[in-house]
C-alpha cells in the first residue's frame, strides 16, 4: 500500500524524539530513496593530508559575470517573482572564503525543472533554465538574481511536496569543507511535511538553511531580496602549511 | 560558528553541475592520459544511475595545482579537479593523469567526494593507486582501516588505467572518511 503523508508525519515525529545533531541523518528512512544509499559503517576519522588540505581553485576564466543572473539567459523575461539572493561564504572560524565557486540550480516559478526526469505537469518557462554560477568576492560575498522557485510534487509518498528551494554547491579553502545543500524560503508551509528537510533533526540546524527576507536588498519597482550566509566547517590548514606551500 | 547542514544533491543535479569536459582533466588523446572509471552501487548491489563523483588530485610529480580553469579547460593546463556523473549503468569515468606522492615515501591518492540522489549528505573517500604494496602497507590511513576493508580504498588496474567501484552500503561497503573539524563542528 502506498505510504501517505500521515505515515511519513508519524515517522518524522518519531525520529524527532531522538535529535541526532545538526547534520542530516543519512539513514533517514522517511526519505525512501536513502534506504539503500547510505553507508552503515561509521565514517572513518582521519587527519587530512596532501590535497585534502587544499581546495581546487576557480577564477574569472571559469565563470562569466552574467552567469549570476538567471533572468537574462534567454530572449525573453522569465515568469515569476524576481528576487536577489546574496550572502557571505565563511569558514568555521568566521573567515571569508574569497574567490571561490558557488553553483546554483532550481525549478522555475511553477515548480518545474528543466530536466528530462522532471515529469511534474507544470509548465516549462522558455525563458528560464534555472542554472547559475558565480565567484565569491574578497569578503566571501556571493550574489545572484533569479526567479523565486515554486514548490513541486515528488513520489516519495502519496501527496509528497517539496518546499521551494534553491540547490547550492559550495567549495571552501580545503577539500574537507565541500558542501552541497539547499536554501529554503522563510515561512514555507511545507517544511513540516518534507522528509529531506526534516532529516536534519535539530530545529536550530534546520533554521541555518532558511534565507531571511531583507528589505534592504529589495529594490523599488524591480525585485525582492533574500540574505543567506553560508558557514562551512573549519579549515584544517594552518598558516604554517600555507607558508610552506608558497615557499 | 555553526556549519550549515548538507542536503541531498537530488535527482536534477545534471542541470546545475554538468559542464562540457568536466570529467576530462586531460584530453583523452594525451599520451600520458589514463582512464579512471568504475561503478557506483547501492546496498542491494544495484548500480546507481544518478550519482556524482568529484576527484581532486596532485599532478604526476606530486605538485598540488593551484590553477583555475577546471570549468573552462584550455586543453593544456592540468587543474587537478574533475567531476563525473554516473550513466544508466551506474558507470562513471575520468580521463586524467596518475597522481604523484606529495611527500617522498607517501602513497599517492585521489581525494574523492560522492553525491547521489537518496544520499542526504556528501561522502568523502580516497582512491589509492595499486602496485606498490610496501608503500600501501606503510600508509597511516590504510593502516588505520580494518584489514578486510582496506581493499575498498585501492583501485585495480586494467588496460586503460584504473578501476574503482564505490559501494554505498552492504557487503564490501566503501570506507568513507571524516575529518577532525567536521567531527568537532557537529559533535
Amino acid at each position: 500500500m502506498e505510504l501517505t503523508q500521515a505515515d511519513i508525519d508519524a515517522e518524522i515525529a518519531a525520529a524527532a524524539q531522538h535529535t541526532a545533531g545538526p547534520q542530516p541523518r543519512i539513514d533517514y528512512r522517511s526519505y525512501r530513496s536513502s534506504v539503500l544509499r547510505h553507508p552503515e559503517h561509521p565514517l572513518h576519522l582521519v587527519d587530512p593530508e596532501s590535497v585534502e588540505l587544499w581546495a581546487p581553485a576557480f577564477g574569472h576564466r571559469d565563470v562569466a559575470d552574467d552567469e549570476a543572473d538567471l533572468t537574462i539567459q534567454h530572449a525573453g523575461t522569465p515568469l515569476g517573482e524576481r528576487i536577489v539572493v546574496t550572502g557571505r561564504v565563511l569558514d568555521g572560524d568566521g573567515r571569508p572564503v574569497a574567490n571561490q565557486l558557488v553553483e546554483v540550480w532550481q525549478a522555475n516559478a511553477s515548480g518545474r525543472y528543466r530536466h528530462q526526469r522532471d515529469q511534474h505537469p507544470a509548465p516549462h518557462d522558455p525563458n528560464f533554465t534555472g542554472v547559475g554560477r558565480m565567484l565569491t568576492g574578497p569578503d566571501g560575498t556571493y550574489r545572484f538574481q533569479t526567479i523565486k522557485p515554486g514548490p513541486y510534487p515528488w513520489r516519495n509518498h502519496l501527496n509528497a511536496w517539496r518546499p521551494a528551494h534553491i540547490h547550492f554547491s559550495i567549495f571552501g579553502t580545503d577539500f574537507t569543507q565541500r558542501l552541497v545543500t539547499q536554501m529554503y524560503f522563510p515561512g514555507d508551509p511545507l517544511f513540516a511535511y518534507d522528509p529531506i528537510f526534516q532529516s536534519i533533526t535539530d530545529p536550530k540546524a534546520r533554521d541555518l538553511l532558511i534565507a531571511h527576507y531583507d528589505h534592504d536588498l529589495t529594490t523599488p519597482e524591480w525585485n525582492t531580496g533574500y540574505r543567506w550566509d553560508i558557514v562551512l566547517t573549519g579549515t584544517h590548514r594552518t598558516p604554517l602549511d600555507t607558508e610552506d606551500h608558497d615557499a | 560558528m555553526s556549519a550549515v547542514p548538507g542536503q541531498t544533491v537530488g535527482p536534477f543535479f545534471h542541470l546545475g553541475l554538468e559542464f562540457p569536459g568536466m570529467n576530462e582533466l586531460v584530453p583523452p588523446g594525451d599520451p600520458r592520459a589514463i582512464r579512471l572509471h568504475g561503478r557506483v552501487y547501492d546496498g542491494a548491489g544495484a548500480p546507481i544511475p544518478d550519482a556524482v563523483l568529484e576527484i581532486w588530485q596532485p599532478d604526476p610529480r606530486g605538485h598540488i595545482v593551484r590553477q583555475p580553469g577546471s570549468l573552462r579547460r584550455d586543453g593544456w593546463s592540468f587543474t587537478g579537479w574533475g567531476r563525473a556523473g554516473t550513466d544508466p549503468d551506474g558507470h562513471y569515468q575520468f580521463t586524467t593523469l596518475e597522481p604523484g606522492p606529495t611527500e617522498e615515501g607517501r602513497a599517492p591518492f585521489f581525494a574523492v567526494t560522492v553525491f547521489a540522489r537518496g544520499l542526504l549528505d556528501r561522502l568523502f573517500t580516497r582512491i589509492y593507486l595499486p602496485g606498490d604494496d610496501e608503500l600501501l602497507a606503510a600508509d597511516t590511513v590504510l593502516r588505520s582501516v580494518a584489514p578486510e576493508r582496506r581493499g575498498t580504498l585501492i583501485a585495480t588496474r586494467d588496460d586503460d588505467g584504473l578501476v574503482f567501484d564505490v559501494r554505498l552500503q552492504g557487503e564490501d561497503e566503501t570506507v568513507f572518511l571524516t575529518y577532525p573539524r567536521l567531527r568537532d563542528a557537529w559533535a
